[in-house]
């Protein structure tokens, strides 16, 4: 029992990497200049090896000779259980950003939890990854500060961004029974706890950059039983494309 | 983005502690915390250094390339600023 918990919950933060990883692949050779297309593909590779980490994990937890790449590619829209949040579309540079600083912020206090963890092999991808989210805080915080104490039009696309993806943000903090089993065996996080510091964080940074935090109305959630928004499947069809048409084509 | 809004940094890494800066190349920038962290995107993907410098393109003083004559080529004459140009004395101990 615990077993299949556990493997549900590997899974659900496999697929929150996997879908922003790929979502940051969809800049590659279209950032706003050279220097930002490569930061922007350094975090997404980030994100890929992260969710690599997760998956090979989950796989070895399904058992019955399950592999990370049929997790990654031969799993459909209904089975993947990321947050909502790392599936919205890049938008603007703005809408990117702003939904990378949501994710960094938070990705940062879950690790930090994360590390405690009294299942080892999680506890060392928590290690690993802590290091790399740190940078991408530093990263998407400094461009909310640039874009919304920048020019108008840079303030006013932001502050859109912000004011469109807050209905998302509500679902991180979320627990359901897998969430509730984990924590009570000291292998999870309680993200009820770390609410407080991640709304830290972001009137900080909203503070400096003259950006103002939206009222909670109409939030959504639901990714993590399988309840998407439209863009995942669209994404999903781009990803596992290759090996859809061919299926186990190896490299 | 124009070069105005934009200006170019040079970027120096230090390959180990206490190893001497080198210069590595330049990138875009427009404050100087975006400059660091272009530098470190672009230039330590593969664990090049342990300490960058980043500085305006324009902040640098550099020679002319027509002063090259006067400026180095009268050193070619003077061997005797390498130390090798000296005899060791064999009475010297310790060298």
């Amino acid at each position: 029992m615990t077993k299949e918990l556990l493997y549900k919950y590997v899974l659900a933060l496999g697929d929150d990497a996997l879908i922003i990883g790929q979502r940051l692949s969809q800049w590659a050779y279209k950032g706003p200049f050279l220097e930002e297309d490569i930061a922007l593909s350094n975090i997404s590779l980030d994100m890929f090896g992260r969710a690599n980490l997760f998956l090979e994990y989950a796989a070895t937890l399904k058992g019955d000779g399950a592999t990370a790449d049929e997790l990654a590619f031969k799993r459909n829209e209904r089975e993947f259980c990321n947050h909502i949040l790392c599936e919205q579309p890049n938008g603007n540079f703005a809408d990117t950003m702003v939904r990378q600083f949501f994710l960094d912020a938070f990705n940062k206090l879950f690790l930090q939890k994360l590390i405690e963890s009294k299942d080892e092999q999680l506890s060392a991808i928590a290690q690993k990854s802590i290091k790399e989210t740190t940078y991408h805080l530093r990263h998407s915080s400094k461009w909310i500060i640039r874009l919304g104490d920048g020019t108008a039009e840079s303030h006013a696309k932001v502050q859109s961004a912000i004011n469109n993806l807050w209905m998302f943000t509500d679902e991180l903090f979320e627990s359901n029974k897998i969430d509730h089993e984990m924590v009570k065996q000291k292998i999870g996080v309680d993200c009820s706890l770390i609410k407080v510091e991640w709304d830290k964080i972001i009137d900080e940074v909203l503070s400096e950059a003259t950006l103002s935090r939206p009222e909670n109305s109409n939030m959504l959630s639901g990714g993590r039983a399988g309840i998407h928004t439209e863009h995942l499947g669209h994404l999903l069809s781009d990803m596992q494309y290759l090996q859809r048409a061919y299926p186990d084509a190896k490299w | 983005m124009s070069d105005k809004n934009m200006p170019t940094w040079e970027v120096f890494l230090q390959p180990k502690t206490g190893a001497p800066f080198q210069h590595a190349g330049n990138i875009h920038a427009t404050d100087e915390e975006m400059a660091l962290q272009n530098a470190r995107e672009i230039y330590t993907r593969r664990q090049e250094g342990t300490c960058i410098w980043v500085v305006k393109t324009e902040d640098i003083v550099s020679s002319n390339p027509d002063d090259q004559e006067s400026f180095f080529d009268p050193a070619n004459d003077k061997l005797y600023r390498y130390p090798t140009f000296f005899k060791v004395s064999k009475k010297a101990k310790g060298l």
